[in-house]
């Protein structure tokens, strides 16, 4: 728990600092981009999306850089939630009774703290994702420097980069769908910033109390 | 390079249609290259980059023939120099004129993402359109021979057209016209193959070359550049070329099951929280509804 993260006046809690918020965000564009851009290389089907770009050639020259953007917001995600992002038994429990949270039966799940089970799996998910992606990428970024001896590399790198690219974009549709259309206020969240106490009580009894209990509700 | 007068049979990044696949009753055109006539000239060398007009670029001197290690963007035909040590002890000078094989089975236009940036034209010549390649190199990790060759200024990728442009007004590659010993021959491939199994044949029997052999690697569907060796049981000798060619097994998977897999599990993800949003809708529906009022209790 942050220091900020105090019960704010109107029974609201501030759940993402400007800090937070700002380098999701940056994350959140950068991805898209990427995604546009990277699924117009993946399919002669979707390369319009390349053109609607501005080209495959400028496509091709951005997307390494905003990768780079991307990989750097991912880093500092890293530094900013990876120690709240262990799983514990409950997290195991949550993953055990996972259905419940798919019916949105949320009153028979287990107790989840700032971040559920769900959302930690997102979050590494995305940082190993992110890793290989860049480490990958680097290779596709310069394939004429990579000398004829050393050209495994290069096989594995367009495959490394491609199932990973996938594994994020299965993680990346269920983020958006669950922030944005399945829990009303996540979406919120990370644009002001904070979240109703009823909000936190429901999804993230956890984290709630243990707010609740270092913080004098001020009505 | 060129946008000669072919029609096309195979087209890089496409999504639907090809328009000249069996329209036309072309025949597939092939070079053959006979290593044991070859006397390392370079007069094949000088034609390409003189009918291709390219700007020449600096060799380097290492007390060999071999002034350049490998192709590059500017240089698409380059002949390698190997001194081969026999078995009874002594030397032979092994020389293969080497550039890009026009595979039957292109693992560059396999790889390459960017649509009609390399096409195959119906006579079998594998061509490179730089007005639609966008650089990002696939192509040098599809080839199993390391010819495409990356332009740093112009962001393209290069390589040997097998003189499309010539081949289309019924010449020969530039190549084939500038050599002096006759070890370069084009035509169709059933007629290049009968006179590279005969010259074979004939240094078996005659020359005392008992593994000479025809070099057209099926892992890569034959080649449209295929060659008579002494030994055709180790091409690697001849400067490396591999013994069993294929378009990486990565690419093929990349670009076979991953991509249906792929498509199918993003198509079906997206489907699936569609149909999800239907069935259970929104965790709650306002953000004041997500516990019931304390007044609201029963």
């Amino acid at each position: 728990m942050s220091p900020q993260e105090q019960i704010l006046p109107h029974g609201r809690i501030l759940r993402y600092t400007f800090r937070e918020r700002l380098v999701h965000w940056i994350a959140g564009f950068s991805y898209v981009y990427l995604l546009l851009t990277g699924l117009a290389f993946w399919s002669p089907w979707l390369f319009w999306l390349a053109l609607w770009l501005g080209g495959g050639q400028v496509s091709r020259m951005l997307h390494p850089w905003v990768g780079l953007l991307f990989f750097i917001a991912v880093a500092q995600m890293y530094g900013m939630w990876a120690s709240q992002m262990g799983f514990t038994d409950t997290d195991r429990a949550w993953f055990g009774s996972v259905r419940h949270y798919i019916r949105n039966e949320d009153d028979k799940m287990p107790p989840a703290g700032r971040y559920n089970a769900g959302q930690k799996l997102l979050f590494w998910g995305f940082f190993i994702c992110g890793t290989l992606l860049l480490l990958s990428g680097i290779v596709l970024w310069f394939p004429e420097y990579i000398p004829w001896s050393l050209r495994w590399l290069r096989y594995i790198s367009v495959i490394v980069h491609a199932s990973s690219a996938l594994l994020t974009i299965g993680l990346f549709l269920i983020h958006v769908y669950m922030g944005v259309f399945a829990e009303r206020g996540a979406f919120g969240s990370v644009i002001r910033g904070d979240v109703s106490l009823d909000f936190a009580r429901r999804y993230h009894p956890g984290w709630y109390n243990e707010i609740a209990s270092s913080s004098s509700p001020r009505k | 390079m060129s946008q000669a007068t072919l029609r096309v049979q195979k087209i890089s990044g496409h999504a639907g249609s090809v328009p000249g696949e069996s329209t036309q009753r072309e025949y597939t055109v092939c070079k053959l290259i006979d290593t044991t006539t070859c006397i390392g000239c370079k007069a094949c060398e000088v034609a390409c980059t003189e009918w291709n007009d390219l700007p020449f670029g600096e060799t380097i001197f290492n007390n060999t023939y071999q002034t350049m290690p490998e192709t590059r963007w500017n240089y698409w035909n380059l002949i390698l120099f190997n001194e081969h040590e026999r078995e009874d002890g002594t030397l032979m000078w092994l020389m293969r004129k080497n550039q890009c094989m026009h595979c039957s089975d292109p693992g560059c236009l396999d790889a390459c993402p960017a649509d009609g940036a390399i096409v195959q034209y119906t006579n079998g010549i594998v061509d490179f359109q730089q007005d639609k390649c966008i650089g990002c190199g696939y192509c040098i990790t599809g080839c199993p021979f390391n010819i495409p060759k990356f332009n740093h200024e112009t962001k393209r990728v290069y390589k040997c057209t097998l003189c499309a442009d010539r081949v289309s007004e019924g010449l020969e590659p530039a190549c084939i016209k500038a050599c002096p010993t006759g070890c370069l021959h084009f035509g169709s491939k059933d007629d290049m193959r009968e006179l590279a199994n005969r010259r074979a044949n004939q240094l078996r029997d005659h020359s005392n070359f008992p593994d000479a052999g025809v070099y057209d690697p099926p892992g890569v569907g034959g080649t449209g550049v295929i060659y008579v060796l002494h030994d055709a049981k180790h091409p690697e000798i001849y400067g490396g070329l591999p013994s069993n060619p294929h378009v990486p097994w990565t690419v093929k998977l990349w670009k076979g099951p991953l991509k249906w897999l792929g498509n199918l599990a993003m198509v079906g993800g997206l489907v699936g929280l569609f149909v999800h949003y239907l069935r259970y809708g929104p965790k709650a529906r306002e953000e004041e509804d997500l516990v019931p009022k304390k007044g609201e209790q029963p």
